[in-house]
């Protein structure tokens, strides 16, 4: 090995790159950067500013951050709804107003002052929501008028009243709890915001409704669609909004014992920026109550850390300006292009050197020798079925298939003329076997080990095993199960091909090359999923071995074939039996000879071949090139393998015209014949092997002869 | 008569309706009210519009394109902020002229590039730059909340000048108004512009350079608030960065809507917003003349707008085929 392909060795298998790709498919990443943003502007305003993290300052700083997060919970929701709600400051001065005016000049009860600034708030939400979420008027324009229409309405009202309730002589404990005392440290006002903060939290993730508002947000079409009562839920989140302000504006009532021209001035603008920070997208659908308190928290350290500095008017303007420029601007971008920068980070092509093989050309004299045998094959369902990875018979010899269409068929013994759906999956079936009872055990990519009794019943078998420590992408659900064989004690091995890319993006796994491939085995006594081994190159095809103790399963990209030991000195454990061959290995099955069938799905070449010593390039080609000019397997031609017990090879089969059986997955005999499937495919071979013992069947050789 | 920019009947009826209310309001004032109907008072209220029409104007374009530019106030008030406070710090003319020109058209080609070529919608991007506009002019290049012209400055006699008893902003209004009519009516990049509102794919799939016409819409909008501001601070002697708070921004909005250019993009013209300014223009005056305070003038500004766009709502319903999501 030269010194540079050690150091790409080194480099791209030790280096975990696929890491990042993985942690990018997490939606937590969505709140890395608003987070990041937290620390800096806390790490950065504490230090500057002495005293910032002392008691009675953040006491003081904590109590109008109670207040200001409420108004941005609200704001949250109604952003969640896919609506803005830019009257919060409106809703808030007026509710204030409201609390001061029956408290100070009607001189009712402190409780009679809440009720009335939560009727104003929850009025005018509903006046909001009516426009926004019946009539169907723009969220921003119309909010913007509602705004200065309170907004007016409030000047007028403040500098009617404002000399009597100056003149008030109405006073309150509970009033002056709410606005100056603690509660174990804490002020009312942020009780409330974290009560609020943590209710709506769990109704927007863990309730109808709020699942409602986030469908809403992220689809409205499609909500629609689905039965959501679209405009009531609109009208919802304002009239939620309204109510939260209007908490907000009873508490700062409370605080200053009055209602001033300032009170809540530029609300609207601090409480979008600061959910847009947080990272609740515009739009709707994305974001959460505590990513707006994430933002709450930033934009209030911001101008309230700026304002201590003593920067003068105007400056809070502009540092918000900048916020929420900068902030709409990286969410649009961010939304729109994180699928891309995940497409291209997400491919980490590891290197391996692959083995020298024996050549497979037409007469090179090797046992690997391809020949033109299965051009000859007679067609069964040519034109009808789309992909029939794997193919099985049962005792009375109708033939079963998978297909693309999420459906296995059934052609019917002896001509193989006609067809029915057998039973309707939903996903494509791959690797298929009959147990002891005649259930037909199916590996259904994307979805799990999967039952259909004699009765056409579908039971769902597994779909995930244990996860395992140190993954990140969720590596317990099976992505790609592929093929699946069962013991004598009707226990079902199968292997789960990879753990990076679901089962159509099978061309990716192979460009990347990482070893994430498992065998697994299903216990029927206690519906149970191990996981056997795991770190193999794409597991493919799995058979038990005529004595039922031990199995053979293939290694798809590394060309190779291992036995695993179920019982006997070496139990549990692997071998290779078979490396370097020169094809591709998918599916194994019994031969009525005692050896065994193997497909080729397809050939390595010496190109493919030296792209894997060069990881690199094959990284820039997944990011540079059009996918159809990738350069990947070659699946234009493949065979069938016989090989015994040992691993030697016995003879090999092949289709060089390229029309009948290019691809080939699986194969199965059955009574002499010899039955190919090719998940690329339209249709199933039927090929006559000369000398074969013209009454074995495969459901014999497993569970003896017919009961 | 099919011609996109042409308004078809329902339109024609609402600038009608708003024509005839406008007419009926003046008719109203010049009968109930003493001193309405005066030489006087008519230039009064031509004035008192001017300004609001000006900036009307370059709204109306940049919501014909289908955007909407709220930071027009700010770019009006705080370019104007600077050049005289420039002027008063004894900076020469023309470099101040400079700086602050190319200050507007920054803010305006910002606001573009954001637009079209981040895709942010309009309506944040010019929420935020008419924020940073104000917040950085007023903390960083200017001292107080009202700028004075300097004595014997150009924009101060520019204030004085009176052609046939009426002052120069009339017919600058006048001049744009028909200059924008032009642009719209008669040029290749005018009529793009109807495109591009009506359905932005569209245009761009036929082959309308939508982004750059985006671009160049927010650049003219910001030229023309300065060109607003300039007025503004002649007929004043200063200007004060206050109004950016006010409700001026609301009645620039008003105007082109109650006019008749529908918020959708697309249709409506100058005459919208010549019939929106008179209608906004007699209805201040008279507020003013009946001695409303200026607080419920703002009160019933807020209805009336209100009402605007509930009736523009229901005219011009959202398209869902080419309406996106997020398009708030």
């Amino acid at each position: 090995m030269t010194f540079r392909e050690r150091l790409q060795a080194w480099r791209y298998n030790l280096v975990p790159d696929h890491l990042v790709g993985e942690i990018l498919t997490k939606r937590w990443t969505d709140n890395a950067i608003p987070f990041l943003a937290l620390v800096a502007t806390l790490g950065v305003f504490g230090s500057i500013i002495p005293g910032f993290f002392k008691l009675t300052s953040l006491q003081e700083s904590t109590r109008q951050l109670g207040e200001f997060s409420l108004v941005v919970i609200g704001m949250t929701v109604v952003m969640l709804g896919g609506g803005i709600d830019l009257s919060v400051g409106s809703i808030f001065a007026l509710s204030c107003f409201s609390a001061v005016y029956v408290f100070f000049i009607l001189e009712q009860s402190i409780w009679l002052a809440l009720a009335a600034a939560l009727a104003t708030g929850l009025i005018f939400g509903a006046i909001n929501g009516y426009l926004v979420g019946y009539l169907r008027l723009r969220a921003f324009l119309t909010t913007l008028v509602t705004f200065i229409f309170g907004r007016a309405l409030f000047d007028i009202l403040v500098s009617t009243y404002a000399a009597d309730v100056q003149l008030s002589q109405a006073s309150s404990d509970v009033l002056d709890f709410i606005g100056d005392g603690t509660f174990w440290g804490l002020s009312v006002s942020v009780w409330l915001a974290v009560i609020l903060a943590i209710v709506t939290h769990i109704a927007l993730t863990r309730s109808r409704p709020g699942w409602h508002v986030l469908a809403v947000g992220g689809s409205r079409r499609s909500a629609h669609n689905a039965g959501i009562r679209v405009r009531r839920t609109v009208f919802m989140t304002y009239v939620f909004s309204g109510f939260c302000s209007s908490i907000g504006g009873f508490l700062i009532a409370c605080r200053l014992s009055g209602a001033g021209p300032g009170t809540g001035l530029n609300l609207e603008i601090m409480a979008l920026t600061a959910a847009v920070v947080g990272g609740v997208s515009l739009g709707g659908g994305r974001g959460s109550v505590v990513k707006g308190l994430m933002g709450a928290i930033i934009v209030l350290t911001m101008t309230n850390g700026l304002i201590r500095l003593g920067y003068g008017t105007g400056t809070n303007q502009m540092v918000l300006g900048i916020l929420l420029a900068v902030a709409v601007t990286i969410d649009i971008r961010w939304l729109k292009n994180r699928h891309k920068v995940l497409n291209e980070v997400y491919v980490a092509p590891v290197y391996l050197k692959m083995g020298e093989m024996q050549s497979a050309a037409p007469g090179s004299g090797t046992s690997y020798e391809l020949d033109n045998r299965l051009s000859a094959a007679d067609h069964i369902g040519l034109g009808e079925l789309e992909g029939p990875e794997d193919v099985i018979l049962d005792r009375d010899d109708h033939l079963y298939c998978g297909t693309r269409h999420g459906e296995i068929v059934r052609f019917f013994a002896p001509d193989y003329v006609k067809s029915e759906v057998f039973a309707h999956i939903g996903g494509f079936p791959l690797g298929l076997a009959f147990d002891q009872k005649g259930n037909l055990i199916s590996c259904v990519g994307a979805m799990g080990l999967y039952s259909v009794s004699p009765e056409r019943e579908v039971k769902r078998l597994s779909a995930e095993t244990a996860r395992s420590w140190t993954s990140i992408v969720d590596d317990a659900r099976l992505r790609d199960p592929n093929d699946c064989d069962i013991a004598p004690d009707g226990r079902i091995y199968f292997t789960d091909s990879t753990k990076r890319y679901d089962a159509h993006d099978w061309a990716l796994d192979s460009i990347e090359n990482r070893a994430t491939g498992r065998l697994l085995v299903y216990d029927p006594k206690d519906g149970s999923t191990k996981t056997l081994l795991d770190g193999y190159r794409y597991t493919n095809g799995v058979c038990m071995a005529h004595d039922g103790k031990s199995l053979f399963f293939a290694e798809s990209w590394a060309c190779r074939v291992h036995r695993y030991w179920l019982e006997g000195p070496k139990a549990g454990t692997a071998e290779c039996v078979i490396r370097d061959m020169p094809g591709y290995p998918d599916n194994i099955n019994r031969a009525s000879d005692g050896n065994y069938w193997m497909a080729w799905l397809g050939m390595r070449t010496p190109s493919f071949d030296l792209s894997l010593r060069h990881p690199d390039m094959r990284k820039r080609m997944t990011r540079r090139l059009p996918q159809d000019e990738w350069l990947f397997p070659n699946i234009n031609t493949g065979g069938v393998v016989k090989f015994n017990e040992k691993g030697g090879i016995v003879e090999t089969l092949g289709d060089l015209s390229g029309n009948a059986h290019p691809m080939v997955t699986s194969m199965r005999e059955h009574k002499g014949y010899l039955f190919v499937g090719g998940i690329l495919n339209n249709r199933i071979g039927r090929y006559k092997i000369g000398g074969a013992d013209p009454n074995w069947t495969s459901p014999a050789s497993y569970w003896g002869a017919k009961p | 008569m099919n011609a996109i920019g042409w308004p078809n009947w329902r339109r024609l009826n609402q600038e009608g309706i708003v024509f005839a209310i406008a007419i009926l309001l003046f008719a109203a004032a010049a009968l109930g009210l003493p001193g309405f109907l005066t030489a006087d008072n008519l230039v009064a209220i031509v004035r008192s519009v001017s300004v609001l029409g000006i900036l009307a104007l370059g709204m109306a374009v940049v919501i014909i394109g289908r955007g909407i530019d709220l930071s027009a106030v700010a770019i009006m008030a705080m370019s104007v902020a600077w050049y005289l406070q420039l002027l008063n710090t004894g900076t020469s003319d023309g470099l101040a002229f400079a700086y602050v020109l190319a200050g507007v058209l920054a803010i305006g080609l910002l606001n573009g590039f954001l637009v079209a070529y981040a895709d942010v919608p309009a309506i944040f991007v010019t929420l935020a730059t008419g924020s940073f506009v104000f917040g950085y002019v007023r903390s960083q290049l200017i001292t107080q909340d009202a700028v004075p012209v300097p004595q014997g400055h150009w924009v101060e006699l520019l204030g004085g000048v009176r052609f046939l008893d009426i002052p120069v902003e009339v017919f600058v209004f006048a001049g744009l108004a028909f200059l924008v009519f032009l642009f719209l009516r008669y040029t290749k990049w005018g009529r793009f512009i109807y495109f591009a509102g009506d359905n932005p794919v569209a245009a761009r799939n036929i082959g309308i350079p939508v982004r750059p016409m985006l671009v160049l819409r927010y650049a003219l909008s910001a030229v023309v608030a300065l060109i607003a501001g300039l007025l503004t601070a002649a007929s004043l002697h200063s200007i004060n960065t206050r109004v950016v708070n006010s409700t001026l921004l609301y009645d620039i909005v008003l105007v082109a809507v109650i006019g008749g250019i529908g918020l959708s993009g697309g249709r409506g013209g100058v005459r919208n917003v010549l019939v929106g300014a008179a209608l906004i223009g007699i209805l201040l005056n008279a507020m003013t003349i009946i001695d409303i305070p200026l607080l419920y003038q703002n009160l019933i500004k807020a209805a009336i707008l209100l009402g605007a766009i509930i009736v523009d709502g229901i005219i011009n319903p959202r398209d869902e085929q080419t309406a996106q999501q997020g398009d708030i």
